[in-house]
């Protein structure tokens, strides 16, 4: 039996299809605004770096079932942005591999370097209950193509948002050490999250319902807020590191083809 | 009811509650385990490159990729403690040496065209040595291996794809390809065992329909696969003695370096206490969150019934 007789595009020579189905098939896509593009982007790069911060986790993980949890909404936040992305209008890869980290326009909550994983709950609990308000506000967006991702989105980041809270309450809630690093892991964040409501005010009443309601029940208190808001496109340092390890082959390999 | 040997004469599967020999038992976890292991301290070498895909596409295949190893590690574990023993403790004999994985992730990964030919020739080799296993006579593991089989496949398809793909590229790709197939053409050889010769548990293997062929058979099939996959990719295989036998109907090939395999299997290799030492840092920094689920878990069972 020779698997490799034909040709080796079609999805019909593989077990489960080269790719992953169009969620925007059949949907018509004029032309994106320059407005609508810019903030495509935004929430394209967002998804990027948070998925690169998770992705960093791979073979870290405290237990096999949260390897693969982990993983599962790295990947979905990847195949976000890949959307996110394709809808400014222009390439996926240029975008990813041809910007230097000065031009990303992803919020510092998702790019700050990961510590341990009190660190990865907390960030995600923040990330995925602010994306969830986002996204379903999104849904009815006048621009189907949005609209259609939001729609896609809403039920991964549903569960994202339900994967943190739930081990926010266990270890908020577990030892005198999971408790420490979990107060740790919320003092060391706090001060990233006025970037979130300064960026989508819309966002930031069921935000701070539900955060509320998680840290109760993790007998956690939120820190006093401090930090200012920093724009889209102010960036923490290490910001830079990140980039420069996602597009280290894909630089390295001028003219070459994936 | 019927006894071991009534079962496997009639070549049905032996349950979890089924009364087996303890050296039969004690061989499945050891087998199994070594399964389980491989497959998570196999997501290192690839997992690597995750954040270094050079595309998005290849970075969403090899992230699913990764996810799927660690997936099916959870249901080799799940299989072995079928079997009486359970995961944290496998995973301690992993990390104190008392349990092996397969000697081939003890190699490094030098460049993105090494994904393509782990998934190539490694993933094609385990595929070889693991579709009899869909077979095999401890239901629990056969039934595993039937789903992991499928995945494998799956992978393996996709490494040649990349590879296919990255020949169709500029020159330094076609090399990083060929210079990637020189360094793991041996290797994936020896992930097929010690020659039969040399191999002194086969036998009884065999009689417990544990092991359906030979080291050597397994190996020659795989060769004889793999060689016209590698003049349809346009790359040559590191072997000089490598050649057709009209008179076989098979190919003819050179000897693996034994002394090699056994110094890797023994913790020589280049990368085994790179390996072990990861999978001992996750395990150990996962200690306090492991403890931090018991205790809530305990506190919320309190509350219940009390």
């Amino acid at each position: 039996m020779d698997l490799y007789d034909d040709d080796l595009t079609g999805d019909g020579h593989w077990a489960f299809g080269t790719g992953f189905a169009d969620p925007l098939a059949g949907i018509d896509a004029p032309p994106a605004s320059p407005e609508l593009a810019a903030y495509c982007l935004a929430l394209g790069d967002d998804a990027l770096v948070m998925s690169h911060r998770l992705q960093e986790w791979c073979t870290r993980a405290p237990e096999l079932e949260d390897e693969v949890a982990i993983a599962n909404v790295a990947l979905d936040l990847l195949g976000q942005a890949r959307l996110l992305l394709a809808r400014t209008g222009r390439g996926e890869d240029d975008l990813a591999f041809g910007r230097d980290a000065a031009e990303f326009r992803s919020v510092r909550l998702a790019e700050a370097a990961n510590g341990d994983f009190a660190h990865l709950v907390v960030r995600l609990l923040l990330f995925a209950t602010w994306r969830l308000a986002i996204l379903g506000g999104l849904r009815d967006h006048p621009d189907p193509v949005l609209a259609a991702i939001a729609a896609k989105g809403v039920k991964e980041v549903a569960y994202h948002r339900d994967y943190a809270a739930g081990w926010a309450i266990r270890l908020g809630d577990g030892t005198a050490e999971s408790h420490r690093r979990m107060r740790a892991a919320l003092e060391a964040l706090w001060p990233l999250v006025p970037d979130l409501h300064a960026d989508h005010p819309g966002a930031r009443a069921e935000f701070e319902t539900v955060v509320a309601d998680v840290l109760a029940r993790a007998t956690l208190d939120a820190p006093a807020t401090t930090g200012r808001a920093a724009p889209r496109g102010e960036h923490l340092p290490e910001l830079a590191d990140a980039v420069a390890e996602m597009q280290s082959v894909a630089r390295a390999l001028p003219g070459a083809t994936w | 009811m019927s006894s071991f040997e009534d079962v496997l004469a009639a070549d049905r599967r032996i349950e979890p509650r089924d009364a087996v020999p303890d050296a039969y038992r004690s061989t499945m976890v050891r087998q199994i385990a070594q399964h389980a292991h491989s497959e998570i301290i196999g997501m290192q070498p690839e997992g690597y490159w995750i954040t270094r895909a050079p595309s998005l596409r290849r970075k969403a295949i090899l992230l699913a990729k990764v996810q799927d190893e660690a997936g099916h590690g959870l249901y080799l574990y799940s299989a072995a403690e079928t079997l009486g023993v359970d995961r944290d403790d496998l995973t301690e004999r992993l990390i104190d040496g008392r349990q092996k994985y397969s000697s081939i992730f003890n190699y490094p990964t030098l460049s993105y065209a090494d994904v393509g030919v782990i998934g190539w020739l490694v993933d094609g080799a385990a595929i070889c040595n693991q579709v009899p296993l869909c077979r095999s006579s401890y239901g629990p593991y056969a039934r595993a291996m039937i789903r992991i089989c499928k995945e494998e496949s799956f992978h393996q398809r996709q490494g040649y794809e990349l590879l296919l793909t990255m020949m169709g590229g500029t020159a330094a790709q076609r090399a990083q390809v060929q210079d990637a197939v020189d360094r793991w053409w041996w290797p994936s050889l020896m992930m097929f065992g010690p020659p039969d010769a040399d191999s002194p548990n086969t036998a009884r293997s065999m009689a417990w329909r544990i092991k359906r062929h030979t080291n050597d058979e397994l190996r020659q099939r795989f060769v004889d696969m793999t060689v016209p996959q590698a003049e349809r990719l346009g790359v040559t295989l590191p072997d000089p003695e490598l050649r057709w036998n009209p008179g076989r109907g098979r190919h003819d090939f050179g000897t693996p370096d034994w002394d090699e395999l056994k110094r890797v299997i023994s913790g020589g290799g280049p990368c085994n206490a790179e390996r072990i030492e990861r999978r001992r840092r996750a395990h150990e920094d996962g200690a306090w969150v492991r403890e931090a689920a018991l205790a809530h878990a305990a506190r919320r069972q309190e509350g219940e019934t009390g």
